[in-house]
């Protein structure tokens, strides 16, 4: 059974249809890139999993459940995590309490401090800030953060929205590495990028969306190697 | 005029102070989460009193009035929540403030109804009438419960707040509700609590406040005007905001009422104006926060 799988999701914003019939299925433990040029609907078709958006139909099963008809809420229990493209660490929050944000859904079923502890040897820059505020970190820090915060309860899978975008390149080597590690422990991930190149060099598929649907999928290396595809789709 | 009386008068705006700061509270919780201005929170107040009035007499004991009141509004704000604002939260902001707005109304008819036009007494319970000579001069011992009670809320409310799971859930679900939908956290279920708790914070001034006055069914509009005063000046969404504007509206008003009773209604607006005008987004308040 495919870990997620979208079929035929229509989405809107008002009288905008932006999502027209867009299918897809992420296996479970591989890293799936989804590209495409802006505007073309990468994060819409996240928010839609998410249950985020105001009207999608069509299919969206998680683990063989279906998604559409649950409350948002519901996802995270699932083993559904998600970091936002703009991150959205909460003001007025330590990075600690930003952290236990994660740990909430699972009402005291996972020992707050052991987590917290593990967390922050797989983010050191975070271990030594746990008590500062959230939003004084540096933006590569409040994505370490918001992806750190999406992982604490350990999900199933995560969809990552450009985690890449607007970090230091040594930044963004670590974090492909921690993606890569938590492949390796079974983590099913969903990677929107801009950075192509490097999303590429990272996933095991890839998948280009176009003015809402799926124009394209092979591996991705396969993609990496054609250059014409990705001129013709990627381009900025 | 002397040293004493100065003092009594000072005190006696701390109680009246700390009255507005439970429904202030409210008003403002309620505000900062659902971004509801519950327009019925004075009501609420008044519904408080006639209920702390109505256990009292049944059982008779203040204390079961002090302490079933705030339990029972509350549960009633929650279900006023649940069926009448919750539907309303899709659309335009207008709306549930235009709902509460009428919800006001006919609780103040229904009161009227049930309990007729006139003011009631509200005793003070024997146990706390009288005064206490602290040094300084005489105080009336039910305002000095009063303060102590409303001092216990707070720092119930902060610890709560601060320490708890549920406080971090309400922190962050003021600020980012989507993201804590996103981290599996039923919204719903807190705006409903919160909404609670702030009906149950204001009923709970109604109690403490009946027996410094009398009951009677309009009391709320008065009360709603001065919280409204007081969230403007704190900062609407504030909770330390809250807590020093109302003690300082109840200061000001009392000290003016010894010196120019005719000024005593004016001179909130006058504050208000004057931080409006300095600080338009309150003294605690962030800038740029409808
Ligand atoms: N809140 C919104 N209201 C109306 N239209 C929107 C909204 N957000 C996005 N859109 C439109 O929906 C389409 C898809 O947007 P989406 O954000 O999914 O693209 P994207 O692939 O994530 O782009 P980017 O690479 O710029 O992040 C675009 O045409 C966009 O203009
Ligand atoms: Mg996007």
């Amino acid at each position: 059974m495919a870990m997620l799988e979208i079929e035929e999701l229509n989405a809107w914003y008002g009288a905008s249809h932006v999502l027209h019939g867009l299918s897809l299925a992420v296996e479970p433990g591989e890293i799936v890139a989804l590209v495409g040029r802006n505007g073309a609907g990468k994060t819409t078709t996240i928010r839609s999993v998410m249950g985020l958006m105001p009207k999608a139909t069509g299919s969206v099963r998680f683990a063989g459940t279906e998604l559409l008809t649950l409350p948002a809420h519901a996802r995270f229990r699932l083993g559904l995590a998600y970091v936002p493209e703009e991150r959205r660490i909460v003001p007025g929050l330590s990075v600690r309490e930003n952290l236990q944000l994660g740990l909430l859904a699972a009402g005291g079923r996972i020992d707050e401090r052991a987590a917290i502890d593990e967390i922050a040897r797989t983010f050191p820059r975070l271990k030594e800030r746990l008590d500062q505020q959230g939003v004084t970190l540096s933006g590569g820090e409040q994505q370490m953060l918001a992806i750190a915060r999406a992982m604490i309860a350990g999900p199933r899978m995560i969809l990552l929205d450009e985690p890449s975008e607007g970090i230091m390149p040594v930044l963004v080597e670590e974090m492909g590495a921690l993606f890569r590690r938590l492949r390796d422990e079974g983590v099913t991930l969903l990677l929107v990028e801009q950075n192509v190149e490097w999303a590429l060099r990272l996933a095991d598929r890839a998948v280009i969306i176009d003015q809402g649907e799926i124009v394209h999928s092979s591996s991705a290396a396969a993609l990496l190697a054609d250059k014409a595809i990705q001129e013709r789709y990627c381009a900025v | 005029m002397d040293a004493e009386l100065i003092a009594m008068q000072l005190f006696s705006g701390v109680a009246l102070g700390a009255i507005l700061v439970m429904v202030a509270l409210g008003l403002s919780i309620i505000f900062g989460m659902l971004g509801v201005v519950n327009f019925a929170h004075g009501a609420l107040f008044m519904v408080g009193a006639y209920a702390g009035l109505y256990v009292a007499t049944l059982t008779g004991s203040f204390w079961w009035g002090l302490l079933i009141a705030p339990l029972a509004v509350g549960a009633f704000g929650m279900l006023i929540e649940r069926v009448l604002i919750r539907p309303l939260y899709k659309r335009s902001v207008d709306d549930p403030l235009l709902l509460t707005f009428g919800l006001g109304y006919v609780l103040v008819e229904s009161v009227r109804i049930a309990f007729g036009n006139e003011g009631m007494p509200f005793p003070t319970p024997p146990e706390l009438s009288g005064v206490a000579d602290l040094g300084i001069g005489y105080f009336p011992i039910y305002r000095l419960f009063v303060v102590g009670v409303v001092a216990v809320v707070l720092v119930l409310l902060w610890l709560g707040l601060e320490k708890t799971r549920f406080g971090l859930i309400v922190r962050a679900g003021a600020r980012d509700p989507q993201i804590m939908r996103v981290l599996g956290v039923d919204v719903a279920k807190v705006w409903l609590m919160v909404f609670g708790l702030g009906v149950g914070l204001t009923a709970l001034g109604g109690v403490l406040a009946a027996p410094m006055r009398s009951v009677d069914p309009e009391m709320g509009a008065l009360v709603l005007a001065e919280a409204f005063v007081v969230t403007v000046i704190g900062g609407m969404g504030s909770l330390v905001g809250a807590v020093v504007a109302g003690l300082l509206i109840g200061i000001a008003v009392s000290m003016t009422a010894l010196f120019a009773p005719e000024m005593a209604t004016i001179v909130m607006f006058a504050l208000m104006a004057l931080v409006l005008l300095i600080r338009p987004q309150g003294l605690f308040g962030k800038p740029g926060r409808a």
